[in-house]
């Protein structure tokens, strides 16, 4: 508006006439703004300072001021509505440039405010969305956490049962109660499976025997996923009982209760969960009450569905192990119980078989003595009677007398070794022994009656049989006597040979020893001495018995001499003593018979031989046995070998004459000559040869020992060495202690053959 | 050198054959065999062995000359001097016999030849090593002393 200024009064027109309508509501307008604007500040006090926080108090001043300002401005505004004085108009003027300045101020200063209050705002937004978020969360926590405890306590209960009827009963009132259902409903499988049977209800104490067939689609749907399944109240399962409510029926909620067959359980073995039945849970809220199930709810109830079972089965499962352990003990004790009364049991029958071997003992002890002293006296006498005149008859008698005493002797001693071995109280005796030395012995002692018998007795010592042993001399002995003994007692005619060779590892897979593997060591090794006879033999059926005490084969008994039937018990009692084993082969009656036996010898050291009773020819020492001039032939068409020979021959004393062929041999021999060495190597020459020289040689005693020399390790040239009457073979290279061992062999037995 | 030294060359000589195997024991046996009454008695046996093992290779050889072998004959040969040489303890020679009588069974002409090639070969080995062991011996006799007495230790 524009003012024209009067001459006169110095005041200023307003351009417009004041009682225009327009000037009118112009005037009304601006007291109304100027009653806003000084009411605006107000109220912006009063809240701010009803506020605690406002962090924009003097932007609060400011804004205050504009309004302030522009208020006045309007009010002083007034005035000019009319004529009014240059006062007013410098009044009017000052207040609308404060204003201006306050203002933009103002403005400016908003630039920067409103942001900042917008972001407030966002901020306080999205507090309450965060608030509203943990509420939930919290929420669910709380559910989580109550649905659990009512699992817990579900559990609780059901485990404090193992009755199933009691656990199903129990649950389906615990879940009525937690969920506050107004009812609940088990529908089991019936035996046929093709119904559903309702078994159980929580308001109905007695159910009806509803069935509904299995296969419904609302049972198979809920069947065939394990979350609780929301049913129509409509469906068979749910539709319990009349509908009393006005309105709708509560919401029903339906889940699988797996069923895991007890007929499967069996105690150690826990079956598989794959179930194949399934009972079904039915559970309906209240009606009328508007309630919806709520997802924490369906999970409580899926969780207890898939527990029932479980966990009846678990406490029955349980039980039955706890069952089987009580079982188990049961049987533990009273077997413990047997055994002591087997233990005392036992324990009297030692005592009682100790008491009668004692008494035995002391019974044989006494016998022994008084037996054998009338005996040493009936056999002493009778020797010193033998020794006085006597007629023929006479001496008859007492050689019958002594004869008969001495197997009554023998007997005795028998029976009382025999009985020794038996307990056990033998023990054997370790000495070092010459091993060739017993069987020179044996040969002794067994070649008188052989040759009365005329029984050829050979013997072949391995040569790789050691010389010395440890062992039990006697007693091997005696079983190497008994053993020929028997052989000679038992042949009519033919020959005996006795073979001692060291049994190797490969000759124990004998089928005829099938228990008997034992392992030669550095400081054993096993004997095995082979005796055969070409006599009566022994029926194969009556092998087995041969070995027990006192038994005797019909055989033996009508023919022969008699035996008392212990030498082979004893002797295999002694064999087994020295870990060793016996046994008899015999093709049958006629056809002669075999026994072997094989045992454990110890092999001496080589220091200890000085406590050794040196036998008398020992080998290893350069001392030249003179053979004192000892007339011998060598035969040998080989030049070398004849000068060795003769060589060795003469070095140990002998008188030696050569023949470099068989005519020449047979030549030059005489009844001077004691022994005649020949070459076998070269073909039939030697065979023909010792015929012809025995052919030469009628009587026996006056022929040369025929020996053959021979590098075969061949069985066939040993048997027709044998064959042909010769009394010896020596296998080539002949060492000179051998040979010297073969002289003197020869010399004293007229027989050795080396074994081959 | 003294007699000490011949002595112990002598031994250390003798050993040697020992260990490649041209003797054996039994020219130990031989050794033994020598005493105040055969003092010579393994250079004589010796001596016999050269002479029949050079007349039994003549004879093997003109034997497997022929032109149908005979070999019975070259197999009777070949075992004589199989036992000569096993009787003085000429190990190899023998072994080679030994393989020599395994041809002969299979009358392999060829290999049979090979195998008188080998024998002759060992033979002449054996022959000189005996021979310079004598010549030892004569030395250590002519310069007085004695021929040690082996024994075989190892």
């Amino acid at each position: 508006m524009w003012f024209k200024a009067t001459e006169s009064c110095n005041c200023i027109e307003p351009q417009w006439p004041a009682d225009e309508l327009l000037v009118k509501y112009q005037y009304i307008s601006d007291f109304f703004i100027a009653l806003a604007y000084f009411s605006i500040p107000l109220e912006l006090i009063y809240f701010v300072k009803k506020s605690a926080v406002f962090p924009y108090r003097w932007v609060l001043v400011q804004f205050g001021a504009f309004i302030v300002l522009c208020g006045a401005t309007h009010l002083i505004n007034l005035w000019t509505f009319t004529v009014h004085t240059r006062t007013v108009a410098m009044v009017m003027t000052a207040a609308k440039v404060l204003t201006a300045v306050v203002s933009c101020a103002t403005a400016l200063m908003l630039v920067h405010i409103i942001p900042d209050l917008l972001s407030v705002k966002t901020r306080e937004l999205f507090l309450k969305n965060k608030a509203a978020e943990l509420d939930r969360e919290m929420g669910l926590i709380r559910t989580q956490e109550e649905t659990g405890r009512h699992v817990r306590m579900l559990t609780h209960e059901i485990r404090s049962t193992l009755d199933r009827h009691t656990i199903l009963k129990t649950t389906l009132i615990e879940l009525g109660r937690t969920l506050a259902l107004e009812e609940c409903a088990l529908w089991m499988p019936t035996r046929t499976g093709l119904e559903l049977q309702l078994a159980y209800t929580l308001r109905q104490q007695n159910p009806v025997g509803y069935t509904v067939p299995i296969h419904l689609p609302v049972i198979n749907q809920v069947f065939s996923s394990n979350r609780a399944v929301k049913i129509s109240p409509n469906c068979p399962v749910a539709r319990l009982r009349p509908h009393t409510g006005k309105y709708l029926p509560g919401e029903v909620v339906a889940v699988r209760v797996p069923l895991l067959n007890l007929s499967n359980f069996q105690i150690y073995d826990w079956p598989e969960v794959s179930t194949r039945s399934y009972a079904l849970m039915v559970l309906m809220l209240p009606s009328d009450s508007a309630r919806q199930w709520h997802v924490h709810e369906l999970e409580l109830v899926e969780v207890v569905a898939d527990q029932i079972n479980r966990l009846h089965f678990d406490g029955v499962g349980y039980v039955a192990v706890a069952l089987s352990h009580a079982a188990i003990l049961e049987e533990s004790m009273r077997a413990r119980n047997l055994l002591i009364e087997q233990n005392v049991a036992l324990d009297l029958a030692r005592r009682e078989a100790e008491t009668a071997i004692h008494a035995r003992n002391d019974f044989l002890a006494v016998m022994n003595h008084e037996m054998r002293t009338p005996m040493h006296a009936i056999i002493a006498l009778s020797s010193l009677l033998q020794e006085t005149e006597l007629t023929a008859e006479q001496r008859l008698m007492v050689e019958t007398i002594l004869k008969s005493s001495n197997l009554l002797a023998t007997l005795i001693n028998d029976v009382l070794d025999l009985s020794r071995l038996e307990d056990g109280s033998l023990q054997l005796e370790t000495t070092t022994f010459s091993l060739h030395s017993v069987f020179r012995e044996v040969l002794n002692l067994i070649k008188p009656v052989a040759s009365v018998k005329r029984l050829s007795l050979t013997l072949h010592l391995a040569s790789d049989l050691p010389v010395y042993a440890v062992g039990d001399e006697k007693r091997l002995m005696q079983t190497i006597l008994n053993v020929v003994g028997n052989a000679v007692k038992f042949s009519k005619e033919g020959s005996i040979s006795i073979t001692a060779i060291v049994a190797k590892p490969e000759s124990f897979k004998d089928a005829r020893i099938p228990e008997f593997l034992p392992v030669p060591s550095d400081s054993h090794f096993y004997l095995r001495v082979q005796v055969n006879d070409s006599g009566s033999g022994i029926n194969p059926q009556d092998i087995p018995k041969l070995f027990t005490k006192f038994a005797q084969s019909q055989a033996v008994q009508t023919k022969g001499p008699a035996g008392s039937g212990l030498g082979l018990a004893i002797c295999r009692r002694f064999v087994n003593l020295m870990e060793g084993h016996i046994w008899i082969e015999s093709e049958g009656i006629g056809k002669g018979c075999t026994v072997t036996f094989i045992v454990k010898l110890g092999i001496p050291d080589r220091p200890n031989e000085s406590k050794l009773a040196f036998a008398p020819k020992v080998p290893g020492n350069h001392v030249s046995t003179n053979f004192g001039g000892l007339k011998v032939l060598v035969m040998d068409d080989n030049g070398v070998n004849r000068s060795v020979t003769k060589g060795l021959l003469l070095h140990l004393g002998c008188d030696v004459t050569t023949a470099g062929s068989s005519e020449e041999c047979l030549r030059i021999i005489s009844p001077e000559h004691r022994v005649v060495f020949m070459d076998v190597c070269t073909g039939l020459d030697g065979y023909e040869l010792a015929i012809r020289i025995q052919e030469k040689f009628k009587k026996r005693q006056d022929r040369p020992l025929i020996v053959a020399l021979t590098g075969n390790t061949n069985r066939v040239t040993k048997e027709n060495c044998m064959r042909v009457g010769m009394d010896g073979l020596i296998l080539k290279p002949v060492s000179v202690d051998k040979m010297r061992g073969v002289l003197s062999e020869l010399l004293e037995h007229r027989v050795l053959f080396e074994a081959i | 050198m003294d007699v000490g030294q011949m002595q112990r060359q002598w031994l250390d000589y003798t050993r040697s054959l020992f260990i490649e195997g041209f003797l054996d024991n039994q020219f130990l046996q031989l050794q033994q065999l020598q005493d105040e009454n055969n003092p010579e008695f393994v250079v004589e046996v010796v001596s016999l062995f050269f002479d029949d093992s050079e007349r039994l290779l003549k004879d093997l050889n003109f034997a497997l000359d022929q032109q149908g072998v005979d070999f019975k004959k070259v197999d009777a040969h070949v075992h004589q001097l199989k036992g000569s040489s096993s009787s003085i303890g000429a190990q190899r020679v023998k072994n080679a016999c030994i393989a020599f009588r395994n041809f002969c069974e299979e009358q392999n002409v060829e290999a049979c030849l090979r195998c008188l090639q080998q024998v002759k070969q060992e033979y002449c080995l054996v022959k000189n090593k005996l021979e310079t062991l004598f010549r030892l011996e004569q030395q250590i006799v002519a310069a007085g002393g004695s021929i040690p007495m082996m024994e075989l230790g190892f």
